[in-house]
């Protein structure tokens, strides 16, 4: 009953081609907003702000990174975590260089670096396509992986051979580094990760996005309909590697505070991608969904087990979330493969028209 | 009811021209020595039997593949081979024999897609779809509006076009080819698979895209009701080469060509 | 040595590589050794990942896993007291009862979708086998129960130009049992009936449907053909190291030898197996040091990469032409 769209005429196309044409959607989207930015600083506890929202956000802002390449443009990418590293190890080196420069800045510094290296690795996308490309950025996966690890100049020489995130304060307040608290370091990150959601939004829904679904769909059209192929999947590269590049630029100076290479390797491309998928291919909502439920659910099984009188250990909990994943993105598949995003536009539509069946 | 008259089209300007074009793959050649001509605003056929190489012969026209030999004018610009990206800014649009839409996206994205090269906003306006970017947006869907009026698509404006009946799905591609205001307009088998009834809608939207907007036709059809009732002029293919071309009367009445169809040993 | 200053680095990358080898027979005979063993092992891995594909149409991102999978069923059986042979056996039985369950609750339900549909479901497998595999046998690595299994161990060493070259027994019966097992394949394929309707499927499912081939069956034994393969893979890659879950990902090697060869071609996955397994070694050992070493991590992928910009079929792949 709460949610219908009856008498919401739209008079132009403006309105109609709205990100949320539909009243309610708009009041939840500002009450989720509300509780982010508002609420939940001051209500969770550190444990919850730590350990769960920070990495929650910032999987999900890495999740939508390569849901533009794959889920939007349908280059198949198991080079993720390499991409992340670049914006991590990029980020590194300009904050411990020029230390006197906003730290926001170098973040989104990085993601430019990232783009650049994801359109180097993009480039034998002309040639190449679907599976072969997926081998490509296996490629681009493991050779960053190994400069991350042989390349001592990218940790200033380190004897830990890992990044040491510095102290860094925003408005007196500090965001990175050991005294920061969770409660500013989640504030920067959710800032960041609303406003380049908000962005991906846009690219998504214009002419770029259209680009992009068209040369996933059917490349030979769209090529002769005059898109420049090369251009459109360098750009989706570019793009992806950019969020990419800031979601590891943040994962590390904003949760980890330090990071071997091994925090980018292929792991880590791996579990991106199952975000993606049980998140749904194309679907910004589905990439907050699937990073939510991957991240979150080796931390919850332990309490779900616990609650259903199972005590498991820890490993164990880990080994099991990792069955559960798998079984999941198989279900998802064969259910329904556009993924939790399909599920909740399903359960949307059923809202509608609640309380008949359809 | 034909579009304009055929002794206005004789005279008329020569819009696209091929010469001598022969292309093969390997050691099979698909077209063989192939000129003809398309003149500005008339409905011209290509029809054969199957595998006369009338398809490749449009992916010629339109770049995607490139003749060993021959050249291709198009408005007054020779060139050895055409490049997909200059026939498509040049005003060539087509349809494709097997349907090749942008399956999981609407029909609205789908001919909005259509619309890419005549949008220019930048990058930066795109990122926050704001100023140019949001304005330009809502004055093509003005444009993509008109064009689902005229083809009679409303309804299925936001159903992604992989779960449409094949009728519709043909002509949500004349929308989205359309959509580009092409001067040549290429048709591979528009009407195949359809009954009749969907095939007398497709001839009426034919020829109102060609007596409305003046667009110029290219068409592979193998209803030969259609092609005569539509076509002024019709060139035909067997194994390659060209063996008539003129008005459908005078096709009809040729001798290699009732041999092709009715299967002559060669 | 030989490099002169203006030209070090060219000098170093085109010529002192070469001397060495020239040099030195002895070293690089073994090195070329390895890496032939090293390209057989890949192979293997290739070919179950060539069969399915070629049967089902389907990039089986979890024959890495499988490998695993296989090698820890026979090492942990064997660490409950089961004889090795009959544990060999027994676990060749876990690959069908695999083999089955992956058609019954894969596959079958995903006829017809996208390619990329079923990769996807196959990386969602290796995910459930990762966590099956570790609560069964635990995240530590096992020791091969080489000796029980009578595969030989110890050495040939002949001396040559000036050295001498070792070959491993081991690695002798590992290219024995993969020639026999790629030549027990070949005429598989083309002399059974299973065989002749496995082409079939690869051609044209519908087609073979409508001759009235069962895909059903079909698929269960090319997964199984394709664990039997990791069985074998996973004892031969377990004696030389060990059995551990870092092999998944070098199994992921599999995938630049796939892409020299051909995802369809079994001479392809043979060749391009060998090839980048001679390829990486030789990088490694005279050109490795240039870049401070470890570069084997990634060579296959750059090699594999390079060449697929030059000839995007493929070493045995024809021409695509794109048709619309």
């Amino acid at each position: 009953m709460l949610y219908r769209e009856a008498g919401q005429f739209k008079t132009n196309y403006r309105a109609d081609m709205a990100v949320f044409p539909i009243l309610q959607d708009r009041i939840g989207v500002f009450l989720i907003l509300l509780v982010a930015f508002a609420v939940i600083p001051f209500v969770g506890s550190n444990f919850f702000l730590h350990a769960i929202m920070i990495p929650f956000l910032i999987f999900a802002l890495a999740t939508i990174g390569l849901n533009i390449l794959t889920g939007y443009t349908g280059l198949l990418s198991l080079g993720t975590g390499g991409f992340m590293g670049v914006g991590a190890y990029a980020c590194y080196k300009l904050a411990t260089v020029f230390p006197e420069v906003h730290i926001l800045v170098w973040v989104v510094a990085s993601g430019f670096v990232s783009a650049a290296v994801g359109v180097v690795f993009g480039l034998p996308s002309l040639r190449i396509k679907g599976f072969y490309l997926a081998v490509a950025t296996l490629a681009s996966q493991f050779f960053l992986s190994w400069c991350f690890i042989r390349i001592p100049w990218l940790v200033n020489y380190n004897v830990s051979n890992a990044i040491e995130v510095p102290r860094r304060s925003l408005f007196g307040i500090a965001v990175t580094g050991p005294d920061a608290t969770p409660q500013a370091r989640y504030l920067v990150v959710l800032t960041v990760v609303v406003a380049m959601t908000w962005i991906a939004s846009n690219l998504v829904r214009g002419r770029i996005g259209r680009m992009w679904m068209a040369v996933r769909d059917m490349d030979i059209a769209a090529e002769l309909m005059g898109i420049r192929l090369l251009n459109t999947k360098l750009l989706a590269f570019a793009v992806s590697s950019f969020y990419c590049g800031v979601a590891g630029a943040l994962l590390v100076f904003l949760y980890y505070g330090s990071a071997e290479a091994t925090a980018f390797s292929i792991n880590q491309s791996f579990a991106v991608l199952s975000m993606v998928i049980i998140g749904g291919l194309g679907s910004l909502v589905g990439s907050f969904m699937g990073a939510a439920l991957i991240f979150t659910l080796p931390i919850l099984l332990p309490h779900i087990m616990a609650a259903l009188g199972i005590p498991i250990q820890s490993a164990t909990a880990e080994q099991i979330s990792f069955m559960v994943v798998g079984a999941l993105i198989i279900f998802f598949l064969i259910v329904e493969p556009h993924g939790l995003a399909r599920l909740w536009q399903i359960a949307k539509q059923k809202l509608r028209v609640w309380p008949y069946p359809y | 009811m034909r579009a304009p008259d055929d002794t206005t089209i004789k005279a008329g300007q020569t819009l696209l021209s091929v010469e001598d074009v022969s292309l093969s793959f390997g050691g099979v050649k698909a077209i063989r020595g192939v000129s003809f001509d398309i003149k500005k605003g008339e409905i011209r056929a290509i029809i054969g039997p199957n595998g006369a190489g009338k398809t490749s012969m449009l992916n010629v026209i339109n770049g995607f593949y490139h003749p060993q030999e021959g050249q291709i004018t198009f408005k007054g610009v020779k060139r050895r081979k055409m490049r997909p990206h200059d026939a498509a800014t040049g005003g060539i649009a087509r349809t494709f024999q097997n349907v090749a839409l942008f399956r999981s996206m609407t029909t609205l994205d789908n001919i909005m897609a259509g619309r890419t090269l005549k949008m220019h906003s930048n990058f930066f306006w795109q990122l926050w779809r704001y100023g140019p970017a949001e304005r330009e947006e809502i004055e093509h869907r003005h444009k993509v509006e008109e064009i689902i009026d005229f083809l009679e698509i409303e309804h299925i404006r936001r159903v992604p076009v992989g779960r449409l009946p094949y009728g519709l799905q043909k002509r949500v591609e004349l929308g989205r080819a359309l959509a580009m205001e092409p001067e040549l307009l290429l048709l591979d088998e528009p009407m195949a698979g359809m009954n009749l009834e969907e095939k007398e809608d497709m001839c009426r939207y034919i020829i109102d895209v060609n007596n409305h907007f003046g667009t110029t036709i290219a068409l592979i059809e193998h209803d030969m009701g259609v092609v005569m009732d539509l076509a002024n002029r019709v060139v035909v293919l067997d194994y390659g080469q060209k063996i008539a071309d003129g008005t459908p009367d005078e096709v009809k009445a040729n001798q290699a060509v009732i041999d092709a169809y009715l299967g002559v040993a060669h | 040595m030989l490099c002169v200053k203006p030209y070090g680095m060219l000098c170093k990358i085109f010529v002192v590589p070469f001397y060495e080898m020239w040099d030195l027979p002895d070293i690089f005979v073994q090195t070329l050794w390895e890496g032939l063993v090293g390209g057989t092992l890949y192979s293997l891995i290739a070919l179950g990942f060539v069969l399915v594909f070629k049967a089902s149409g389907v990039f089986n991102f979890a024959q890495g896993i499988m490998v695993v999978f296989a090698a820890l069923s026979l090492v942990g059986l064997h660490s409950i007291g089961v004889p090795a042979f009959l544990a060999l056996i027994l676990a060749a039985g876990i690959m069908f009862v695999l083999a089955y369950s992956v058609e019954r609750v894969v596959l079958r339900p995903l006829v017809n979708q996208p390619d990329i549909i079923l990769f996807m479901a196959t990386f969602g497998l290796t995910y459930f086998l990762i966590g099956l595999g570790e609560l069964i046998f635990g995240g530590d690595p096992k020791v091969m129960i080489t000796k029980q299994l009578y595969i030989p161990t110890g050495a040939l060493s002949f001396d040559f130009g000036g050295g001498r070259v070792e070959l491993q027994k081991l690695d002798i019966t590992a290219m024995v049992v993969a020639s026999v097992m790629v030549a027990g394949l070949a005429v598989f394929f083309s002399k059974t009936r299973i065989g002749r309707a496995l082409r079939a499927v690869a051609d044209s499912h519908k087609a073979a449907l409508s001759v009235g081939i069962s895909l059903n069956q079909i698929w269960v034994i090319v997964w199984f053909a394709a664990g039997l393969v990791a069985l074998v893979t996973g004892i031969m890659w377990g004696a030389r190291s060990e059995v551990s879950f870092a092999l998944e990902i070098i199994a992921l090697k599999a995938l630049p030898v796939l892409i020299l060869g051909g995802f369809t071609s079994i001479p392809g996955a043979i060749v391009g197996g060998l090839i980048i397994g001679i390829g990486e070694k030789v990088g490694e050992i005279y050109w490795g040091p240039l870049l401070g070493g470890g570069i084997e991590s990634w060579l296959a992928y750059m090699i594999a990469l390079a060449f697929l910009l030059f000839r995007p079929q493929g070493l045995f792949g024809e021409k695509i032409i794109e048709r619309i």
